[in-house]
């Protein structure tokens, strides 16, 4: 009889999901800032920050201006030592020590800095990318090196014949792309991007954000950005600055679903202001 | 800083609220008409269906429209996705209520096989925790929310005791079966009707909270 | 209907306009024409005289014709050589410094002494080198002069250099330390690279400069009729010769100052073309 019904298929459960890493709960993290305080000149621009940054995954941090975001970000391989009254005052620590104690120019190989608007060299694609190695005295093959870093940066294909044209004959996106070539060149631990598809166009952000997501693996990254969809598409964490204080810091899903601060919620919904 | 988008967000609920009103009193006239055997009662709920139908798609289609062009978030988000959720549930305590009028319809030809004495109780505590979970959703009550979900429980009993009582009257007396068992498929409607309530009520708490109390038993943290 | 002006507003409008306009355009002709006319009264005086001899013979001595200026040509040439080692690394470096490192304090100080410096009369500069150098060596000397001219050149060279270090973009230099390098290697490989043309443009300009120059060499090259071997004798120069020639009593010598002065306008000009032209290729900043 129940022949007669036809063989029913055995259900097949769907294959575990590969789109998302495991979860947060866990992970080591590679970044650490504990009570961070910033003063500009007499001007307090951060006030008691702590924050961990899990290794290999994406950090957001976002906010309206002049929150402190960025302020943060530079922070973290001491950019803001190009001002000459800017005082620190707490710990910053990679991979456990303190980055403050440490040689700034071996810091910034191990964490690097991808800008808001693309800021390739006056020089060709070339030496572009082998500026950072020469500058830190790379001992290998710099071509294959160049060439290992214009592909993670999703940029090889495109520029593999003209590597000896200027850097200026790229688009906007493609620079961009470059400058974070040129940044991967050095092998650094952690990546920070301070806005860095504010000066382009979808489709270019959306390269990016697709190389950003591919580049997990290798790196860990901390991103600002003024953009909350693109805050919650990229990244795994985010922390939700205002006025110098960090209010909320959260798994992205947590915290664009179910923030926890009313303030949160204001922002991310938009009613703020 | 009101955003133009809140006001989409309001004429959401209220179209919600007005589906929900428009079912309620479905179930309402669809029980009248079985307890003191109305026609024209009945009938009336049959027509009036096509309009909680027609809200049904018109919410449907405002949802959608919100996600797409407002990339909303956090407690608007969660708000959107209970309402597609509670619209579902509406249409079909809307549905319900239509079996229970054609029931009526076919009762009206026997006499009354007995007293309905469980029967109203039922259709009441239905009709509360339909209007309840409504409130709840409007007045982002959470404590409401969970009364409601308690009250299922009552609701089943009763369903199961007018089934056996039911029961014990077709197995006595043959003639009444076909009313007998046209009320006991109305019981059926009211103890659905009830479950979508709770599940109203769910949506509600998800809506509030964030938190998804749909199946307890799963657990995903 | 009020409100606005009526129709014979506009008429004034186009009219004020276009007189403005026009002055603007009188004035510009002005200008060129000024440039034009000396260049044409150089042209007219001299320049029968610019031959393949004023490039390849020295004076003939008094009261014989014909002769050239070869002498005074490699002179000139010299002395801008000696300005340049002087001037440019001077100006080039302190200009770096200037942009790079300098503090407001400090800044403003060269800032204010180098303008100083530009606004000095050539003639001061020349008596000032020949207290230090010519008193000393107790004679005249190509090296005296180049002194003075490559005096003069630092100030225009720093501020230049200062200026178009400036002009480059703070992304870039952030660019090149965020990637690990130092301050001085970020100027050095990125900085300077990146204001080159700027900074080329400004060494011409102010070679043009000086090299028209007259009064300052007077007491320090003076003038030579004969070659100049070395650095430590006085060395005839084209501004000197033109100078000696105009008030001498002679009408061949009156001739050759018009072509020595038609030959330095034309390596001024030829200076100041090139200098548009390496500008103009582009200041190598991003887009």
């Amino acid at each position: 009889m129940n022949a007669a019904l036809g063989a029913v298929r055995k259900p097949v459960p769907p294959a575990a999901s590969a789109a998302r890493p495991d979860p947060l709960v866990g992970l080591k993290p590679r970044l650490e800032v504990r009570n961070l305080n910033f003063f500009y000149g007499a001007k307090h621009a951060l006030f008691d920050i702590s924050l961990t940054v899990p290794i290999n995954r994406v950090t957001a941090l976002i906010g309206p201006s002049g929150c402190g975001k960025s302020t943060l970000l530079r922070t973290l391989n001491r950019m803001h030592e190009t001002v000459k009254s800017s005082r620190l005052e707490g710990q910053i620590l990679l991979d456990g020590e303190n980055v403050l104690d440490q040689d700034v120019t071996r810091l910034r190989r191990r964490v690097g800095m991808v800008f808001q608007r693309p800021n390739p060299f006056p020089k060709s694609i070339f030496d572009n990318i082998a500026y950072g190695l020469r500058v830190n005295g790379y001992r290998g093959s710099i071509s294959e090196a160049v060439e290992k870093s214009l592909r993670r940066a999703a940029l090889w294909e495109e520029v593999k014949d003209a590597l000896h044209k200027s850097a200026y004959a790229l688009s906007g996106g493609q620079q961009q792309r470059l400058c974070i070539a040129r940044a991967l060149a050095v092998d650094p631990e952690v990546l920070l991007l301070d806005e860095p598809c504010s000066a382009l166009d979808p489709i270019s952000t959306a390269k990016i954000e697709e190389l950003l997501f591919g580049l997990k693996e290798i790196c860990t990254m901390v991103i600002v950005t003024h953009n909350m969809q693109q805050a919650a598409r990229s990244s795994d964490l985010t922390a939700f600055m205002l006025e110098g204080h960090l209010v909320e810091f959260q798994t992205t899903e947590q915290l664009f679903t179910t923030p926890s601060d009313p303030r949160t919620e204001a922002y991310i919904t938009g009613r703020f202001g | 800083m009101e955003r133009h988008f809140e006001k989409e967000l309001e004429e959401l609920k209220d179209r919600l609220v007005w589906m929900g009103s428009l079912a309620e009193r479905a179930v309402h006239q669809a029980v009248q008409a079985v307890l003191d055997g109305e026609k024209d009662m009945a009938n009336r709920v049959i027509e009036e269906e096509s309009a909680i139908n027609e809200m049904q798609i018109e919410v449907d289609e405002r949802v959608v429209k919100l996600l797409a062009t407002q990339q909303i978030m956090a407690g608007d988000l969660r708000f959107a996705i209970a309402v597609s959720r509670i619209n579902g549930d509406l249409e079909r305590i809307g549905d319900q209520a239509v079996n229970i009028a054609q029931s009526a319809l076919r009762i009206l030809r026997h006499p009354r096989v007995k007293p309905y004495v469980d029967l109203p109780r039922m259709s009441e505590i239905a009709e509360e925790m339909v209007r309840d979970s409504l409130n709840s959703l409007v007045r982002r009550d959470v404590e409401l929310a969970r009364n409601v979900l308690a009250r299922d429980d009552v609701v089943d009993s009763l369903r199961n005791q007018i089934f056996r009582e039911l029961l014990t009257y077709m197995m006595e007396n043959s003639a009444v079966v076909f009313p007998a068992f046209e009320l006991i498929l109305v019981a059926k409607n009211l103890e659905r009707i009830a479950d979508h309530a709770t599940n109203i009520a769910e949506d509600v708490i998800f809506m509030v909270a964030g938190r998804d109390v749909r199946h307890p038993a799963v657990d995903r943290r | 209907m009020s409100g606005w002006a009526g129709a014979a507003y506009g008429r004034f409008r186009k009219v004020n306009s276009y007189v403005w306009l026009g002055m603007t355009a009188v004035c510009a002709i002005l200008v060129v024409g000024v440039l034009f006319f000396i260049l044409g009264y150089l042209v007219w005086n001299g320049g029968s005289d610019v031959n393949l001899n004023f490039f390849t013979q020295l004076p003939k001595p008094v009261g014989e014709t014909g002769g050239g200026m070869a002498n005074a040509i490699v002179g000139s040439i010299k002395l801008l050589l000696l300005a340049s080692l002087i001037g440019i690394p001077i100006g080039v470096v302190g200009g770096i410094y200037m942009a790079e490192f300098g503090g407001r304090f400090s800044a403003f100080i060269i800032q204010y002494t180098a303008d100083l410096l530009n606004g000095v009369p050539s003639i001061v500069i020349g008596l000032f080198t020949y207290s230090l150098i010519v008193i000393r060596m107790k004679h005249f000397s190509t090296l005296a002069g180049g002194f003075a001219l490559g005096i003069m050149m630092v100030p225009i060279t720093l501020r230049s250099t200062e200026q178009f270090l400036r002009s480059v973009p703070v992304t870039l230099r952030e660019g090149a330390m965020a990637l690990g390098a130092s301050k001085w290697r970020t100027i050095v490989s990125v900085v300077v690279p990146a204001a080159y043309r700027g900074i080329l443009t400004a060494i011409l300009l102010a070679l043009a400069r000086v090299a028209g120059e007259t009064a300052p060499l007077l007491f320090t090259a003076l003038n030579n009729r004969y070659w100049s071997p070395g650095w430590n004798q006085p060395t005839a120069s084209l501004p000197v010769v033109v100078y000696t020639y105009a008030i001498s009593p002679y009408d061949d010598w009156h001739r050759q100052a018009w072509a020595a002065g038609l030959v330095l306008l034309g390596m001024v000009l030829l200076t100041n073309i090139i200098a548009r032209a390496v500008l103009s290729r582009g200041i190598s900043a991003p887009r």
